[in-house]
């Protein structure tokens, strides 16, 4: 009979209008312990309004050797960056 | 006269939430696997938050000066109101989970009823604390459920701890004089209205979690009126050696 | 690419500050040595909530017990982000369990000596906490990301425990006179064990180079024991309380204390086993693992039952 019990990767939301982060991770034998250790071990001093679990297992990750083909093309798309366009200092609001 | 009524009966209340607290801060390090150590000692910690308000309380309506801190290590067994069930020892973890859900199943009750006691800064507290109550018995529920219908020892030990600790539920319900004096003020609650939705929950969650609700036999009370079991006697002398040891300093 | 160019692009990366991932490539020594320090690092939390365990339930105060309590459940916490970052690595955390509670892993030896009197809990806030946050704060940098963003983590919750420590000891250096000698009784017990913290000096410390160089560690243990030392002075004299080294001085030259002579002799028997509480902290640590057993076990069966149960409602 098993006694250990699978790893789960915990996202947390800090607070309402902001992304869900990555905090870390814990071990639990089911989703339902899984979020009420999320609650005891990463929310002691009220990090978070928003709990989600996944079992690590289930996560599927891009292979870093990759990485040249997945993220140098966006490096000179520059246009997709705000700074990109020059505009007259004095314009606001935009 | 109603003074002293009001602080025995936040005493009952602060001792129960002590002496629990107490019991369940000695999983601390010893848990079962770390996630549950550290679940454990936050529902310890609700627990003496819980007190430190009622004792401050409590010494307010006293008006006597004394502090949370004597009234928590200066009083010896016979001053102590709390319930038998949560001075007994822990036991294996199921036994504590077993302790747990049938002080929970009550406590929660009891809070959600101190939410219309007349007593304004009685109801506040309750309030407060019964948020996290919520959190204990949903926790306890679970635990009781997984254990219970978990593996054949799970269960049978479970269902052993389930027997043993019936008689002491009885006293849960039990209104001691100061009690049935301030429910007529409407600022403490009347057990005997909490008795079948206390019953309904726990069958609920015996039910999940496959073990059989004991028969109502003999029922063990005392600790409202001071006769406690030989446990509490020791649980004190650890708690209040320094207090005792080095009287009247600051720590 | 061969190994040595793997090795070299890894070594770049590391020279330019740029933290190594999980899933990046690493030099099998890298990853070993790694294993090896956040284990350890992580059963020193898990041991070392044992001595101030022991004094929760007779903490003098409620408030005094909530933050003890408090303290040693954030250990507990500490423990756990770091085994999920060794996790990380490759080695899963019952194994290191099993590496604890069999002797064959180390953990700080300064959670080898007893708690006697209140005063200690005092001393292992400001001193062992002192030590430990000294050590742990340019961990936060660690070339390893899991690592350092674990120990940024500890870091952030770490800074109330030597708080805590350090007014246990003021309250009991403004108490009466019994007060004050637990509180210098401690101090003498305390003090050399905290300054074997840091481990062996540089020249008796191999790996350390390495370490460095792979920016694992960014100070050596000689450097972090002076720096200790330096701020320990004065923080005794705020307290009033007198550190056990009569060749306690500044030196002028140098900028900093001079202090005495470690007694390593001692640290490797502690290291060794033979330390006060070795083996009453090694056993405890095994009964709460043996105990706990059946509760896991419980648990993962219900789970399964239950996840059966669903997957067959679906069927039907």
């Amino acid at each position: 009979m098993s006694n250990t019990w699978p790893l789960w990767e915990v996202f947390i939301r800090s607070k309402q209008g902001i992304h869900h982060k990555h905090v870390g991770s814990l071990h639990a034998p089911d989703e339902e312990v899984a979020i009420e250790n999320a609650r005891d071990v990463y929310t002691r001093r009220q990090e978070g309004v928003s709990i989600w679990v996944v079992e690590s297992k289930n996560i599927t990750a891009s292979n870093p050797e990759d990485s040249d083909a997945f993220y140098e093309p966006a490096k000179d798309k520059i246009y997709r960056h705000p700074t990109f366009y020059d505009l007259p200092d004095e314009l606001k609001h935009i | 006269m109603k003074e002293n009524l009001l602080l025995d009966y936040l005493l009952q209340l602060g001792d129960n939430a002590l002496v629990l607290g107490q019991r369940l801060a000695e999983w601390c390090g010893h848990g079962p696997i770390l996630e549950q150590d550290m679940a454990i000692t936050n529902i310890s910690l609700d627990l003496f938050g819980q007190t430190r308000n009622l004792f401050q309380y409590a010494a307010k309506v006293e008006g006597k000066g004394r502090t949370e801190d004597n009234l928590a290590f200066l009083r010896d067994a016979i001053q102590f109101k709390n319930v038998l069930l949560v001075e007994l020892p822990n036991g294996d973890f199921g036994r504590t989970i077993v302790k747990q859900f049938l002080y929970d199943a009550y406590n929660f009750l009891n809070y959600t009823a101190l939410l219309n006691s007349t007593d304004k800064q009685l109801a506040a507290i309750a309030e407060k604390s019964l948020k996290e109550v919520t959190y204990h018995l949903r926790f306890s529920s679970e635990w009781m459920i997984r254990l219970g219908d978990g593996t054949a020892e799970s269960h049978q030990r479970m269902q052993t701890a389930l027997d043993d600790l019936w008689m002491y539920t009885g006293e849960l319900f039990e209104m001691s004089e100061v009690e049935k004096e301030l429910v007529k003020t409407g600022v403490a609650v009347d057990l005997e209205k909490l008795k079948s939705d206390w019953s309904k929950k726990v069958r609920e969650i015996c039910d999940e979690a496959t073990l059989k609700v004991p028969e109502n036999g003999w029922m063990q009370k005392g600790g409202k009126t001071g006769v406690h079991t030989e446990n509490l006697g020791f649980l004190l002398a650890d708690m209040q050696y320094l207090q005792r040891a080095y009287p009247g300093q600051q720590w | 690419m061969k190994e040595a160019d793997l090795e070299q692009k890894f070594q770049d990366k590391i020279d330019a500050e740029i933290r190594i991932e999980p899933r990046d490539w690493m030099p099998e020594k890298y990853r070993k040595t790694l294993i090896r320090q956040i284990s350890q690092h992580a059963h020193s939390e898990i041991v070392g909530m044992l001595p101030e365990g022991n004094w929760i339930s007779r903490a003098p105060s409620l408030k005094r017990k909530v933050g003890l309590i408090a303290k040693v459940q954030d250990e507990a916490g500490h423990g756990l982000y770091l085994y999920s970052a060794a996790e990380t690595l490759g080695i899963d955390r019952d194994t290191m369990f099993q590496q604890l509670n069999s002797g064959k892993a180390k953990y700080s030896s300064i959670f080898n000596y007893p708690t006697i009197t209140w005063a200690d809990i005092g001393a292992i806030g400001w001193l062992v906490d002192g030590a430990a946050i000294m050590n742990q704060v340019p961990l936060c940098r660690c070339s390893y990301g899991p690592y350092a963003r674990a120990m940024v983590r500890v870091c952030k919750e770490e800074s109330f425990h030597q708080r805590q420590g350090f007014e246990i000891l003021m309250t009991l250096m403004n108490g009466s006179q019994e007060q004050k000698d637990m509180a210098q009784n401690a101090i003498d017990r305390w003090w050399w064990p905290s300054m074997m913290m840091f481990g062996p000096t540089d020249d008796d410390s191999p790996n350390t180079v390495q370490s460095m160089k792979w920016k694992i560690k960014r100070y050596t243990n000689d450097e972090l024991r002076q720096k200790f030392v330096d701020v320990c002075v004065d923080q005794a004299k705020v307290l009033g309380i007198t550190l056990p080294d009569p060749d306690l001085k500044w030196n002028e030259e140098r900028g900093h204390y001079d202090f005495g002579k470690i007694n390593w002799d001692e640290f490797w028997n502690v290291v060794k086993g033979n330390g006060p509480c070795n083996k009453q902290r090694l056993k405890t640590r095994n009964e709460a693992y043996d105990n706990g057993k059946w509760v896991r076990e419980a648990a993962m069966a219900y789970s399964e039952k239950r996840a059966a149960r669903k997957a067959a409602g679906k069927v039907a």
